[in-house]
């Protein structure tokens, strides 16, 4: 039995908790508002949102209800456009119409359930923030600089809450209707009465967040009997121990966004996962996930690759270690045993000398699977490259630590001739094919200029 | 006045086909698509599929009672593969469940075995097999052969452009309700709603009559359903025909990307000549139309690629000939544009190619041949022409001296980042190049307590024409607004109805409206004046009253209405429109094929990194001829969505399909169109108007299509800027400019080809990327 709140309704459901949480609420619910548009978390016409409690404070994320099980929001609050609707407008849905954001409607309530997230997310009431938080939204129609400006007005209403709680500013603003006031001990006692309740005792699937595997398995999964790893709280977490990050394997894309420990060693943290997926994917989506589902192109795997991670897997009785880079023997093939499920990552802090950088090429910027991704983690002694680790997705069927070209260019000086012979040996060791997102001749160009790019400064390809 | 569905829209209470509620005892269907791009069928095996649980029954071909035909303008498109196949996706079996999931699962198990036949993906190799959907068809002006005498510079070249994923969000889709006598009511997510009824109609042998066809509207359509949603709705129709059940069949978005055509890919070969002064004297051009297995729009669509094959300048001297090629691709189909945007983007290029040659900016090639009030366009029409207007405007009141001046600053010091510029002048024809398309009805009934339902032929998908109708009938009963309702496109309401497409949608329905409006507000007129004694012409209708010589009397418009019926005057109009004067005769191929042309110039700013080859769309200044703008929130909102759309055509919108005619790029996962960064830093519209009396509704010009030709622009500034960087690298004019051929460009040698082509990378059309 699934639990949870939908809007005002306590939800109580023997259907299948691998159904994703699309179809109950418009087929079941006949909540018809969420829309169907690509079924694989790639236009944002199914954007809900979801409350729950964490250390007593309720929080919402934004998610793709197209790739959630019922079975990762139970004992939880799930939002759609219905339980934003009060009387009138709201003044969400109000700056859209009065800057005209909506065209052919159909994906406007997932634009509308996005910006509700931005002004339950209690970031800074900045129009960039207000953009980010749709990010993960397709309009074929607008062009989106209605939205633009809808988003615009919609942080400058927000400016007006300063440090109150997002929920008693917005109910109190008439954002949203009045019973959103009681979620929090709904939740609550929801939680108590759940308390110790598990579900599926003999799995055959183990899922994460479900961002790969229901675009992959969105048929099957839906009476399969799943184990859902998302809400695991020993799987949760990012921590520091020593010198090394410990990342629960059920950690978001967004957990590691916000981490204050990752973004004081990575500087350009926020730049980089800009380039992953989108809000509500990386809301989601799990960095085990990334390593697990073993894409040559998985961009945490080739970040975690350049910084040589460790991870640790465990049957229930033993735990064992493996270095990332030793875990895929071939495409989709995994140096791991059936029953061995991936617990934590880790990896050393970049100490203040480490340079590291990750680079990013896809057909569109952002939401997108890239062409090729190239991560790089190195020290200097003088001019000479001390450690050097460079890793590039989409050039080999698995996700690659380019072993060769590092052990080169270790103890080389940073220059144009040492980057360049640098790069004719990466060249040997991948083999890029072509497919939709590129020739392999233009992997093979790109990757060079990925290696190039990470040295921009010393081989001064920047313009000032 | 705000788009009248903004309301229910922002709060998801908009109904799209899939929220129709639904009768009990309804059936979902999916169809089976052949899995290979050309062959012929040996056995067909749906046993394990029937046994599937749910499952209600499969038809195919052999079930049809009428004709396996959905061809419009050519009949050479089977509803359901018969004996062979001849694109991948096209549907062989429909299989009807009890559950969705029932139905898609039943569609993995059936068996079908192909003896596969040669493929064809590339137009270029179908022509040279004679492989036409109709025969070749010439527009000629002038005598090209003697005028290239004339010219000081001549310049042949190639150009191509790929196809485009409409990617309307809302899927295709359609629920067809058996009723009473044999009759059926099928809901549709369709442009074309008599389309729709004609298709259902040919396969069920069902008349016309019996065939009720409903459509609210759509989640976006941009031209992918005026012709194509026409399978889904005769597919559920006939099973729910045979079954005497409501069948469903709303598309999973894979299904739907691999199973209906695109924008057509072109591939054209051109020749342009110009005199020492820069004017074009002569311009042939041979297009390449992609059309794939089946006519569908193809011969329309290539009709106005001729029409527009010279965008917005005077050619004297042009020879313009396109083919029709039958390739082993799904049917291409109409788009935003529908032809004219290959025609602009073909002419562009030549004129690039002769800019780059002669060291010149294009622009100034662009300027000297702007179409002028009086010069003949190659099918015989004389211009009303705005386009000078609109480019010194644009030129003049966005800098564009200061803007390259800018960017020649910016390159001189930067070497990794390079800013490109170009301008795009557009022209466009409004109007359906089919001459009999150009009719529209207006039904309008006006209650006895002042409401007013209207029902037309227009479909709503977004483009706000069901708000312009509703100010069309608010204005001229000058009543508020919130007593009309337009109500859904309906067969039996208004039949035989042209799709909602050529931009020219308000225009039609609008005049229709105007003219039903206008007679029940004239008959009450002429009672309120026998009834106060005065001439009918003193009587005029405003702000809800009846005034007398501009003087307000206390009748308002419910009393007044209520009196109309007391006293037995008709308070509905049926009213018909036909667009005046237009013609066109095809044995010659000239005419007045147009009520009036747009026209507009766009500046577009971008900006390459020139390591990764990555860039960004800076900005898109426009003018726009907007004759006299009805709504001008709808129609900036046109203009913006236009341009994005234009834009992503020309750069990361890429349809690729392996060499066996599959399509790669069949997910949004793998075909990418423009997110909220990616959109230009700035659009400026500036709003162009002009005086002329003009055929619009309104005056108000049509605007759905033309401006998504000012993205074409954003291909020039990107290799504008690309030269910047490599001003010797050879690269073809090839659209999309997508990262990846930026890179390559940027990093091209001289001579052709030295960038050697991968194995399995074919030159030709929207194949094996």
């Amino acid at each position: 039995m699934i639990k949870f709140i939908l809007n005002n309704k306590d939800i109580a459901t023997s259907l299948p908790p691998g159904m994703v949480l699309l179809d109950f609420v418009r087929y079941h619910q006949h909540l018809t508002g969420t829309k169907v548009g690509c079924n694989e978390g790639d236009c944002g016409a199914c954007t809900m949102l979801v409350g729950e409690l964490n250390n007593n404070e309720l929080r919402y994320r934004s998610l793709t209800s197209c790739l959630t099980p019922l079975g990762n929001v139970h004992g939880k609050h799930v939002v759609t456009i219905e339980g934003l609707n009060m009387e009138g407008l709201n003044p969400i849905q109000q700056a859209m119409q009065d800057e005209s954001a909506t065209q052919c409607g159909f994906c406007t309530p997932g634009f509308v359930v996005s910006l509700a997230g931005f002004c339950l997310s209690g970031k800074s009431a900045t129009q960039q923030n207000a953009i980010a938080a749709v990010d993960g939204n397709i309009c074929r129609c607008t062009g989106y600089k209605s939205i633009e400006r809808a988003a615009a007005k919609i942080a400058h209403l927000m400016q007006a809450r300063q440090d109150t709680d997002p929920i008693s500013f917005l109910s109190a603003n008439r954002f949203l209707p009045g019973w959103f006031a009681e979620i929090k001990q709904r939740l609550y006692l929801l939680g108590t009465e759940l308390n110790g309740q598990s579900h599926a005792t003999t799995a055959t699937e183990w899922l994460g967040g479900g961002t790969d595997v229901y675009v992959q398995k969105h048929d099957s999964l839906k009476d399969a009997a799943i184990r859902f790893l998302f809400d695991d709280t020993r799987l949760k977490g990012i921590s520091r121990q020593g010198n090394r990050c410990i990342i629960g394997a059920a950690a978001t894309v967004t957990d590691l966004y916000e981490s204050p420990l990752l973004q004081q060693h990575f500087p350009r943290l926020n730049e980089h996962i800009k380039l992953i997926s989108s809000t509500p994917i990386r809301n989601i989506a799990t960095v085990g996930g990334n390593l697990i589902n073993a894409s040559p192109i998985g961009d945490l795997t080739i970040f975690l690759l350049a910084l040589d991670a460790v991870l640790v897997f465990s049957n229930g009785d033993q735990q064992r270690e493996i270095p990332l880079r030793k875990l895929y023997k071939g495409y989709k093939n995994l140096d791991r045993q059936a029953d061995e499920q991936l617990e934590t990552i880790s990896f050393a802090l970049p100490a203040s000398d480490t340079r590291f950088n990750f680079e990013k090429v896809s057909k569109r910027t952002n939401l997108d699977i890239a062409s090729v991704n190239s991560a790089c983690c190195y020290t200097l002694e003088g001019n000479q490259i001390q450690d050097i680790r460079i890793s590039a997705g989409g050039v080999a069927p698995i996700p690659k630590l380019l072993e060769q070209t590092n052990a080169f260019l270790k103890g080389q000086p940073i220059t144009e001739i040492s980057i360049n012979k640098a790069i004719a040996i990466a060249q040997t060791e991948i083999a890029p094919i072509s497919d939709a997102r590129g020739t392999a001749d233009y992997k093979r160009l790109l990757l060079g200029q990925l290696i190039k790019a990470h040295f921009i400064t010393a081989l001064q390809l920047t313009d000032h | 006045m705000k788009n009248i569905d903004a309301y229910t829209h922002l709060r998801g209470e908009s109904i799209y086909l899939d929220d129709i509620p639904l009768i009990q005892g309804t059936l979902y269907g999916a169809a089976f698509g052949s899995p290979v791009a050309h062959g012929v069928i040996t056995s067909l095996d749906t046993s394990e599929a029937t046994a599937h649980p749910g499952v209600v029954r499969i038809f195919t071909y052999k079930d049809i009672p009428g004709e396996n035909q959905i061809g419009g303008i050519v009949p050479d498109e089977p509803l359901l593969a018969d004996h062979e196949v001849h694109f991948c996706g096209m549907p062989v079996a429909f299989v009807v469940a009890e559950s969705i999931d029932a139905a898609r699962a039943a569609v993995k198990k059936i068996k079908v075995a192909i003896e596969p036949l040669r493929v064809i993906t590339d137009p270029r190799e179908a022509q040279a097999l004679g492989e036409l959907i109709i025969p070749p068809r010439t527009f000629q002006l002038g005598n090209t052969d003697q005028a290239w005498q004339q010219c000081a510079h001549i310049f042949e070249g190639r150009a191509d452009t790929n196809g485009q994923e409409h990617l309307y969000i809302e899927t295709q889709g359609a629920y067809a309700v058996p009723q009473e006598h044999n009759a059926l009511k099928v809901y549709s997510s369709t442009q074309g709603p008599t389309a729709v009824q004609r298709a259902v109609s040919r396969v069920t042998g069902l008349p016309m009559h019996l065939v009720e066809v409903e459509v609210n509207r759509l989640g976006g359509g941009f031209g992918g359903k005026e012709d194509q949603a026409n399978t889904w709705a005769a597919l559920c129709a006939l099973a729910a025909h045979h079954l005497k059940r409501p069948v469903k069949y709303s598309l999973h978005r894979m299904e739907d990307m691999a199973m209906t055509g695109k924008r057509h890919p072109y591939s054209a070969d051109f020749k342009i000549g110009l005199n020492a002064e820069l004017k074009i004297m002569a311009y042939e051009v041979t297009f390449y139309q992609n059309a794939g297995a089946a006519a569908d729009l193809s011969p329309a669509v290539m009709e106005r690629t001729l029409f527009h094959c010279t965008n917005s300048y005077f050619v004297p001297h042009v020879k313009a000939t396109a083919y029709s090629c039958r390739t082993n691709l799904p049917p291409n189909t109409a788009f935003r544009g529908f032809g004219g945007p290959q025609g602009m983007f073909m002419i562009e290029s030549a004129i690039a190619q002769a800019a780059e040659a002669i060291g010149v900016d294009a622009a100034v090639i662009q300027e000297r041949n702007l179409l002028q009030t009086g010069d003949e366009f190659p099918y015989g029409q004389k211009a009303q022409s705005e386009a000078p207007e609109c480019w010194n405007k644009a030129t003049g009141l966005y800098n564009l001296t200061t803007l390259r001046k800018q960017v020649d600053a910016f390159n001189t010091t930067n070497k990794w980042h390079k800013k490109g510029l170009a301008c795009m002048p557009v022209c466009f024809g409004i109007s359906f190049t089919k001459t009999l398309m150009n009719q529209a009805r207006s039904l309008v009934h006006v209650y006895t307590d002042g409401s007013v339902g209207i029902t037309t032929g227009a479909v709503e998908m977004g483009q706000g024409v069901n708000t312009k109708i509703l100010q069309v009938a608010a204005n001229t009963f000058s009543i508020h607004p919130d007593r009309i309702k337009i109500h859904s496109t309906n067969t039996f309401k208004i039949a035989n109805t042209s799709p909602s497409a050529a931009s020219a949608t308000a225009d039609l329905n609008g005049k229709a409206t105007l003219l039903a409006c206008t007679a029940i507000a004239d008959r009450l007129r002429k009672m309120a004046a026998e009834e106060l004694s005065v001439a009918i012409n003193a009587i005029t209708l405003q702000d809800e009253f009846v005034w007398v010589n501009g003087m307000k009397t206390d009748r308002d418009w419910k009393s007044l209405v209520m009196a109309g019926h007391t006293k037995r005057i008709g308070l509905s109009e049926h009213a018909h429109y036909a667009t005046p004067d237009i013609h066109f005769d095809a044995t010659r191929e000239k005419g007045h094929p147009f009520a009036y042309h747009v026209y507009g110039t766009g500046i577009i700013g971008v900006t390459v990194d020139c390591l990764r080859g990555t860039y960004t769309v800076d900005s898109v200044k426009v003018v726009h001829d907007f004759g006299s703008s009805m709504n001008t929130a709808v129609d900036i909102g046109q203009i913006e969505g236009g341009i994005v759309q234009g834009i992503g055509w020309m750069t990361m919108e890429e349809v690729v399909y392996d060499k066996e005619g599959r399509l790669r790029s069949n997910a949004l996962s793998t075909y990418k169109v423009p997110d909220i960064y990616s959109v230009p830093k700035e659009i400026a519209i500036d709003f162009l108007q002009t005086p002329h009396d003009n055929l619009a509704i309104f005056r108000s010009k049509a605007v759905g299509e033309p401006p998504l030709m000012y993205g074409i622009g954003a291909y020039f500034a990107l290799r504008n800027a690309i030269r910047a960087f490599n001003k010797k690298g050879h690269f073809p004019f090839d659209a999309p400019m997508t990262p990846e051929k930026v890179l390559m460009a940027l990093y091209a040698t001289p001579q052709e080809g030295t960038i050697p082509p991968h194995e399995e990378t074919s030159k030709h059309l929207a194949v094996d990327k």
